[in-house]
């Protein structure tokens, strides 16, 4: 899979509160949870960023809650992928069975600049900085995972499996 | 390259090549587990996902301890959908009432995990199995509901910190106080994402309840998992309990390690974790004469055979301070079958204790032993978080069952060889 569009970078430890803050857990829609993404980062963040932008994190992205509308508020805002240090574990999880790609970069994520273009191949394990030439080499996403990913998350994948008679 | 015992077991249950750390691999699963707090939402999500049968009606197990016996209406309700869900799926691994304990103590007893074992659960406890030589670990309730309809699941595979225990283990201290040490020595996000490996001649000694009573709390340090080896100790307990086909597991000589970490028990002291989070820890000396209300002596952390011994000979021929309330909380049937046959409840009963059915009770802040505001509790559970036992303004430390049995005769902290 290749993903391409602008950077939006942030600090490290974001946690799911931060995603998306308890208050608006009252729904399990995307679309709805998408609007108020980030908002416990910082109010009206969301508002720059444009379906199929890319969100670029420091170390420990996603810690806290095991809540599964984090990584739903994310799609819900368009983004389809998240280029980190490193996640915290049950957000890594979460991550890939609400359908979101997530790709671990470690110290390398220092040098995507905020808005700076990315073009990001997960199949050939290659982060292209489109805006400054530079290539960042990363583990590519694995085929099990990618067939997850591919399904739309963890419950169409079962759901498929399960009517293939797996 | 030699490999840790994460990547061993993982071997085991996948047919890809286990490289290395950060890989992911799907495995095959031996058991999973939810309670009766997740597995409502878990099955929510099997209904989801189109599922019509569990993988294994065998290996699907459905543990109703949290709120046993049911302390309200609503934890009822939960318990109803859970047990007409275990009737229609047919799964024989369901548990309430009589015959339901404590989760992570209840399911080594009965053989149900064991060695070598790949094990999935709705509850961050999981880990406890650890203990036994088992990659056990808990997940979300999407992710159970996917193991339970197709009895596999993918893991990334965890870096290990090593954790060598040595020395000579001085009177009163346990394997509480070493796993309370090491998280103080890690920090609360110190094991994030890893594996912790323990071992060492001190562990090589430790019977199966104790190093259970640590892998338990591998999550208290942020870790995946607490593993360790597969050897006698280990062999003889999974015999013993019919859990059968279980083979000698270690890590290679040469395996690669993120961190090694050494602990020297010879001249430690029972260690205490004060509020409010379980890596505030520090040696009970100085935490002395910290006036308590409560004494919690149960869990899956601290609440088995052993663990009741150890309690009563602190409290025997011994009485609880007044205005202390003393709660024991055998973890399972059994345990409590064997407490009161070994006479250990007229040691209870004289020292003023309330015995209470197996339940995890009062170390969520369920019910059976609730701290009110400004109240003080010492308690042999896991987590010491803000309002974990009760009114957001009480105060939870945790410690071994002997630290707590001692503090309760005294009325505040103590050592128990100052009593
Ligand atoms: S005893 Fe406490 S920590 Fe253990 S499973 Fe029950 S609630 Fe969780």
């Amino acid at each position: 899979m290749k993903f391409t569009g602008k950077a939006h970078t942030m600090g490290a430890h974001i946690d799911t509160d931060a995603i998306i803050p308890a208050r608006f857990l009252v729904t399990t829609d995307t679309a709805e949870l998408g609007k108020n993404c980030m908002e416990g980062l910082e109010p009206g963040w969301i508002a720059k960023v444009r379906p199929g932008d890319i969100f670029v994190a420091d170390e420990n992205f996603g810690c806290g809650s095991s809540r599964e509308h984090a990584p739903l508020a994310i799609l819900g805002a368009g983004v389809k992928v998240v280029v980190a240090h490193s996640f915290a574990r049950i957000f890594y999880r979460n991550g890939f069975n609400m359908g979101l790609t997530l790709v671990e970069i470690g110290d390398a994520v220092k040098d995507i600049k905020d808005g700076d273009q990315l073009e990001v191949d997960t199949t050939a394990g290659v982060i292209r900085n489109l805006t400054t030439g530079k290539e960042i080499v990363c583990q590519p996403v694995p085929p099990s995972m990618q067939e997850i990913l591919d399904a739309g998350g963890l419950v169409p994948f079962v759901k498929k499996r399960i009517g293939a008679g797996a | 390259m030699g490999r840790t015992l994460a990547e061993k077991i993982l071997q085991r249950h996948t047919d890809e090549t286990i490289t290395g750390a950060g890989q992911i691999a799907r495995c095959k699963v031996s058991l999973v587990l939810a309670n009766d707090i997740t597995a409502p939402l878990a099955i929510k999500s099997f209904r989801a996902m189109g599922a019509t049968k569990v993988f294994d009606r065998d290996r699907v197990a459905l543990v109703m301890d949290h709120f046993t016996p049911n302390k309200d209406i609503d934890s009822a309700e939960q318990v109803r959908g859970v047990r007409e869900f275990a009737a229609e799926m047919g799964v024989t691994r369901y548990f309430e009432g009589g015959d339901c304990g404590v989760e992570h103590a209840l399911l080594p007893e009965l053989g149900l995990v064991g060695p070598g074992d790949v094990v999935v659960g709705a509850d961050s406890h999981t880990c406890t199995y650890g203990g036994l030589g088992a990659f056990a670990t808990g997940m979300g309730s999407t992710d159970i509901a996917a193991a339970m309809a197709m009895g596999e699941t993918w893991f990334k595979v965890p870096p290990t910190i090593r954790v060598d225990i040595e020395g000579t283990m001085p009177l009163w201290l346990s394997a509480k106080d070493l796993v309370l040490k090491t998280i103080g020595e890690t920090g609360v996000s110190g094991a994030l994402y890893k594996a912790l490996e323990f071992g060492g001649p001190v562990v090589d000694a430790m019977d199966a309840e104790s190093r259970m009573t640590i892998a338990n709390m591998a999550i208290e340090a942020g870790g995946k998992v607490g593993l360790f080896p597969v050897d006698t100790v280990a062999l003889d307990f999974a015999k013993a309990h019919g859990h059968a086909g279980c083979a000698p597991l270690a890590a290679d000589a040469d395996a690669v390690y993120e961190r090694r970490i050494r602990i020297d028990v010879t001249t430690m002291s029972p260690q205490v974790a004060c509020p409010h989070l379980p890596d505030n820890v520090k040696p009970v000396e100085e935490v002395k004469d910290v006036v308590i209300h409560q004494s919690v002596i149960g869990s899956c952390t601290n609440g088995r055979i052993s663990d009741l011994r150890a309690a009563a000979e602190v409290l025997r021929g011994r009485k609880a301070a007044k205005g202390v309330r003393l709660i024991v909380l055998p973890a399972t049937p059994r345990i409590w079958r064997q407490a009161m046959d070994e006479g250990l409840f007229t040691v209870f009963l004289d020292a003023g204790a309330v015995i209470g059915p197996p339940t995890c009770g009062p170390c969520l802040g369920g019910h059976m032993g609730i701290l009110a505001k400004g109240e003080r509790s010492i308690a042999t559970t896991n987590r010491n978080f803000k309002g974990r036992m009760g009114s957001l303004e009480s105060e939870v430390y945790l410690s071994s069952p002997a630290v707590a049995a001692a503090s309760a005769v005294a009325g505040r902290i103590i050592h128990p060889q100052d009593l």
